[in-house]
């Protein structure tokens, strides 16, 4: 395990740089430039000005070595320097945003806790309310509580986030006033107080996310369940007298996990990656709001930073998933 | 005795009651919302309307311009004008003097100096600064001393009010920006989102694209304002969450372009909480006619240039009768309600400017008829569509991705598919289509359709720039990587002479009835341009808020100083 | 199964007809067939039958903004159109692109989720693409597919046909990532099973193998991932439109009806009704359908 968990590690390195060209060429080939969002009135001549200070007309090669030599070599360096107040980086040139002229890396750490509040707490919520339910509606598999659960999730997943999530505003927010439809970023908690007020304006997006969550997530927990239920050592366990808890709860569900786990391992990376949608819906100053931001403003060195990072995360989380699938079915074997 | 004392209670009275209503800080925080974020705090690196907004609560110019289109001093003691002997006779130089005593909000005092830095600031060629057009045809920019500012331009300039004018062009503080000259200009990330200013504000906290915070300017020159101690813009969402937060929750004062379908406006306002007021600047819906033929099958590099003239809109006929189909008091109807008007003109506003042609505001469905009957386009075949040389009267229409825009289009294409042209539509991603990438087929620039939808305006009352656009040379061609702003690639040379002429031209009331002529030109007497709605930027305001003045000819902010709680 | 419908072949045709027997005791997945069934015939003969008076634009915009009533039956939107009828014109596009779509994403997905899950040599090569995939950003991925493919296909197809094919196309190869990590990590598992080690030790190609023994286990989980498919595509092409990559703008979807009766929810709050409740029944019965034929199709169930 352990040598294969190190070879995966060393592979996903070449892989990963792949990964990063590929995405640099790809945001740099789409249509649409950093000057997109600059008013008609300001002419061609000062636009090609702006593009040169920004070195956006650097052959697309010259940008790319530019970006991995800063984000491997002086964002390491300018946070060692900020820890230990050494001059590693030099002054050298840190990412800058196209769009914010500021560092990339100020950015993403002003919004990754927002982002880890909001979304992250939506997806535990989400996985702690789907795994009940999966389980549940697959042990009693056409019950009224399967049906309803049925019902609950395919609404869940096929209603966007767009909808519920203006639906939730003009019901809670407007209609009744219970909750504030902007997110206060500049929120402390420091008492009570202020310790409600932002329980407050969470839960409307957290709330939004995690049905979208929860929907998916109890489809698979279902399915596998009911995979499991019908398998001969179900049978035999049941055979052998054992208590139903103890079949379900142990046996089944161990082995139900497995396409679960990864499901839900795979989806931990889209935590940071934010939720677009949502984010941008409630004024949630989180990563996802930033990403798309970067997107619609062709900010190519946020929208490639953003990217890779999330590139990381998925391989592994990917490689996770893998390690928790040996522990879970120890019949699968990596080799 | 007595009636000293009386006299001295009066006037102690008289001395009070101002500062009862009128006391720095006194009436807590004013709270905005724009559905775009805010990204920068200065408008020289940022030419998104949303920074250039914010940072005019804290960087001023020395003179800004008020809700009626007039100058107003901010920084300066007075407007320089001929009659004051501020310009020069022969209009080559002006000389604005600073109010004396300003402090930054640091606490240092304002010079001439800052200003000629902010010049250099912005001309130095590697810095990339986004307002250069506002200090074009400036030779150079001197301290005559601490108070006074000469700026020398390189021949007579009839608007000399064009650096150091408006929200576009502040004064930065030398001390601060020194080490930001050029290429360095990005990398001053402090300077750059927390700048010193002179404003009624300074920001105190900034999170990217998101929040500023921002509190009174203890240095600001009247000690009575601002009326709110604190200041916060909160960033993103979109028009219809920012319109909701002001006039429906009321968790905000203020929210800057606010444009919802006119159902929602007229329901938010029912909701008794806040109004929406609306800012009638130049902004101009239109529709631009090609002039060049976009057809797919001739080579890259020869679609949509001068070489091959539009097979269909070349002729002025079939230009009107496209035009005289279009019902502009419907379309402001659906589409924006209290915040446009029909309007036939591209200089729709100030009116001094403005031409006072309206002809094309009555829909003439049969006028349009007769004369595509006169251009030789007849219905040949009984389809509905009509045809000529077995060719049909089909036409592209693009424009970007809006649920208004949208709704034209398909109003549009039924009023014109009832005069017998076919319409087929085109929908673009506002980024792609005003990105100008010269990669993508689908830019406005490129203008790879026959007609497109879009609005531009001028960002000077004075539209001499603007009208400018659409001289021969502008046109957009692969030669200069399709950059160019004449988007019709229209060319009349006597526009290009009456245009050269309005640049020489220094008597304003010439200058005025010369800009009419070329608006007519390109509208009333050639079709090229079809303006379609004169678009008002829509804000609203919650009845608590007091002071507000909306703005189209400055930020919208101009008067933020005078802002204060209603009780 | 694999043979064509019309060779009579004893064996796949009594297996076919012992699954839809299987299938047809499912009350669930009959309701599912049955409301699948009706919707499409909503869209495809509906229009057919349901013609809405041709209105000029002035008549049009004095009805704009009405309720449900005889004359219109669903009410009118913003400029006086039919509801009903532009409802069944975007059923037929959006049923057409999910499933599509669905299907595609689906076979892209299992293929290469099996591949990677069953050849230890494929493994690394097609998860690291799995990854690559699930990294890049979406958007400028479709703005690049767009900008590439849209004026070439469309030359050859027309416009429509072309635009329906780049979308299909796009919206598939943007989603099958999931469904292949799934599939791998169940065939990983299932290939250690006991008969799988049978087969192969008797000497079985990998090919029947994996047609015969692994692809109906892993029927499952691919189930629920399609079901998740039509959803997500019906509501990802309303993302193209809003991006301008889909449809042209006078062509209605349900995600794009959905998407502009948004910001009248809260006047006209059946706006937003129609679309959604056609979109989730449609999912709905996609879900149902899926289960019976999983049930019909696990040889362990329909055995008994």
């Amino acid at each position: 395990m352990l040598t294969f968990t190190l070879r995966r590690l060393l592979l996903a390195i070449p892989t990963l740089l792949f990964i990063s060209l590929v995405i640099f060429l790809l945001v740099d080939l789409a249509p649409g430039s950093p000057m997109s969002e600059i008013p008609l009135t300001v002419p061609p001549e000062v636009r090609q000005k702006m593009i040169e200070a920004m070195g956006a007309d650097q052959p697309v090669l010259v940008r790319y070595l530019l970006w991995l030599r800063q984000f491997f070599w002086v964002e390491p360096a300018t946070l060692i320097d900020g820890w230990f107040g050494t001059s590693l980086a030099g002054g050298e040139q840190r990412i800058l945003s196209w769009q914010t002229r500021s560092p990339v890396f100020t950015m993403i750490g002003q919004r990754i806790p927002q982002t880890l509040t909001v979304v992250g707490t939506a997806y535990l919520l989400g996985v702690l309310i789907a795994l009940p339910i999966g389980i549940y509606s697959a042990y009693r598999q056409y019950s009224w509580f399967d049906q309803a659960g049925t019902l609950f999730a395919m609404i869940g997943f096929s209603v966007p986030t767009f909808f519920t999530g203006t639906l939730l505003i003009i019901i809670f927010a407007v209609g009744l006033g219970w909750f504030p439809t902007k997110y206060d970023t500049t929120l402390t908690v420091t008492d009570w107080d202020s310790f409600l007020a932002h329980v407050r304006q969470m839960a409307l997006p957290v709330l939004t996310l995690a049905l979208a969550n929860a929907a998916a997530i109890s489809r698979y927990m279902r399915s596998s369940m009911l995979d499991n239920m019908g398998q001969d050592y179900v049978r035999t366990a049941r055979a052998k007298g054992m208590s139903e808890r103890t079949v379900v709860l142990k046996h089944v569900l161990r082995n139900s996990l497995i396409p679960v786990v990864t499901v839900i391992a795979l989806g931990i990376p889209s935590i940071f990656g934010g939720a677009i949608i949502t984010e941008n819906l409630f004024g949630v100053n989180g990563i996802g709001a930033a990403l798309i931001l970067a997107i619609h403003a062709n900010d190519l060195p946020t929208v490639q930073t953003l990217a890779f990072i999330f590139a990381v995360l998925i391989v592994l989380f990917n490689l996770i998933a893998d390690i928790l699938y040996g522990l879970l079915d120890p019949r699968i074997r990596y080799d | 005795m007595k009636l000293k004392t009386a006299l001295l209670g009066a006037a102690a009275l008289a001395m009070a009651a101002p500062a009862a209503w009128a006391e720095r800080g006194a009436d807590g925080e004013v709270k905005l919302t724009f559905p775009q974020a805010v990204s920068i705090m200065t408008p020289y690196l940022s030419g998104g309307t949303k920074d250039i907004w914010a940072s005019s609560m804290v960087l001023e110019p020395l003179a800004g311009i008020d809700d009626q289109g007039n100058l107003v001093p901010k920084l300066a003691a007075e407007i320089p004008t001929l009659a004051n002997g501020g310009v020069s006779a022969d209009m080559t130089s002006i000389t604005w003097k600073l109010i004396p005593g300003l402090l930054w909000s640091d606490g240092t005092p304002v010079t001439a100096d800052d200003a000629v830095f902010t010049w250099q600031y912005c001309t130095d060629p590697a810095g990339g600064c986004a307002q250069a057009t506002k200090f074009d045809g400036v030779a150079s920019v001197e301290a005559v001393d601490a108070g006074t500012v000469k700026v020398t331009f390189t021949g007579p300039k009839p608007n000399p009010y064009t650096a150091f004018v408006g929200a576009l062009s502040p004064i930065l503080q030398k001390a601060q920006f020194a080490s930001c000259l050029g290429a360095a200009a990005p990398t001053c990330t402090d300077a750059n989102t927390m700048p010193v200013g002179t404003g009624p504000f300074r920001v105190t906290g900034f999170t990217v694209n998101d929040t500023v915070s921002m509190e009174a300017n203890p240095n600001y020159r009247d000690p009575a304002k601002p009326a709110f101690a604190t200041a916060v813009i909160k960033g993103g969402g979109d028009a219809e969450s920012s319109a909701r937060a002001v006039m429906e929750t009321g968790e905000f004062d203020y929210a800057w372009n606010t444009q919802i379908p006119p159902e929602s406006q007229a329901a938010m306002t029912a909701a008794g909480k806040g109004q929406f007021v609306v800012a009638f600047g130049t902004l101009v819906e239109r529709i631009e006619m090609n002039m060049t033929d976009p057809s797919p099958d001739l080579p890259e590099g020869e679609r949509s240039t001068a070489k091959h003239p539009h097979p269909i809109l070349s002729d002025i006929r079939v230009r009107t009768a496209l035009s005289k189909a279009i019902d502009r008091s419907i379309l402001v109807e659906v589409g924006y309600g209290a915040g446009g008007k029909p309007t036939c003109n591209v200089i729709p506003a100030p009116d001094a400017w403005a031409s006072d042609n309206t002809g094309c505001i009555a829909q003439d469905i049969e006028g349009a008829k007769a004369l595509l009957e006169e251009a030789g386009w007849t219905d040949s075949d009984g389809d509905g569509i009509r045809d000529k040389d077995g060719k049909k009267l089909s036409i592209l229409y693009q424009t970007t991705v809006n649920p208004v825009r949208q709704d034209f289009q398909a109003l549009i294409k039924d009023w014109w598919s009832e005069i017998g042209v076919e319409t087929e539509l085109k929908a673009i991603d506002p980024g792609v289509f005003f990105g100008g990438d010269p990669g993508s087929p689908d830019t406005f620039q490129k203008f790879y359709a026959d007609v497109e939808m879009y609005a531009n305006n001028s960002d000077n009352p004075d539209p001499e720039t603007y009208l400018g656009q659409y001289q021969c040379k502008n046109a957009p061609s692969p030669d200069n990587q399709w950059q160019g702003e004449n988007i019709n690639r229209f060319c009349d040379p006597a526009f290009d002479a009456l245009h050269a002429k309005l640049t020489q031209t220094t008597d304003l009331a010439e200058r005025q009835a010369i800009a009419k002529q070329l608006n007519d030109m390109v509208t009333r007497d050639s079709m090229v341009v079809v303006p379609l709605v004169h678009r008002g930027t829509l804000s609203a305001h919650s009845n608590s808020l007091g002071g507000v003045i909306i703005n189209a000819w400055d930020s919208e902010l101009w008067n933020v100083a005078d802002w204060f709680r209603v009780k | 199964m694999t043979d064509a419908p019309t060779a009579p072949a004893p064996r796949p045709r009594s297996q076919a007809r012992a699954i839809w027997d299987q299938f047809r005791t499912h009350k669930g997945a009959l309701f599912g067939l049955i409301v699948l069934c009706l919707l499409v015939l909503f869209v495809v003969i509906g229009p057919l039958i349901w013609q809405p008076e041709k209105l000029r634009v002035a008549e049009a915009l004095k009805v704009r903004n009405l309720g449900p009533s005889w004359r219109f039956p669903l009410g009118t939107d913003q400029l006086g159109r039919d509801m009903l009828y532009r409802m069944m014109q975007a059923g037929k596009v959006s049923l057409a692109v999910g499933f599509i779509a669905m299907m595609i994403a689906i076979f892209v997905g299992t293929t290469i989720g099996v591949l990677a899950g069953y050849f230890r040599r494929l493994d690394g090569p097609l998860m690291r693409l799995t990854d690559m995939f699930l990294a890049l950003p979406l958007i400028p991925l479709l703005l690049v597919l767009v900008m590439l493919f849209r004026d070439r296909i469309a030359q050859v197809l027309g416009p429509e046909t072309g635009a329906f094919v780049l979308i299909v196309f796009a919206i598939g190869i943007t989603s099958w990532m999931q469904a292949a990590r799934i599939v791998r990590g169940e065939v990983l598992a299932l290939r250690e099973r006991e008969y799988v080690l049978a087969a192969r030790s008797i000497g079985a190609a990998p090919r029947r193998i994996i047609l015969r023994h692994i692809l109906p286990n892993v029927i499952s989980p691919v189930m629920v991932a399609a079901t998740l498919g039509v959803a997500e595509a019906i509501i990802t092409e309303s993302v193209l439109s809003f991006l301008g990559l889909g449809f042209p703008p006078d062509f209605p979807t349900w995600g794009r009806l959905l998407y502009d009766g948004l910001q009248y929810m809260q006047l006209y709050p059946e706006r937003v009704l129609w679309p959604g409740l056609a979109i989730s029944l449609t999912v709905l019965a996609v879900n149902y359908i899926g289960d019976g034929l999983r049930d019909a199709l696990d040889p362990r169930i329909r055995g008994r």
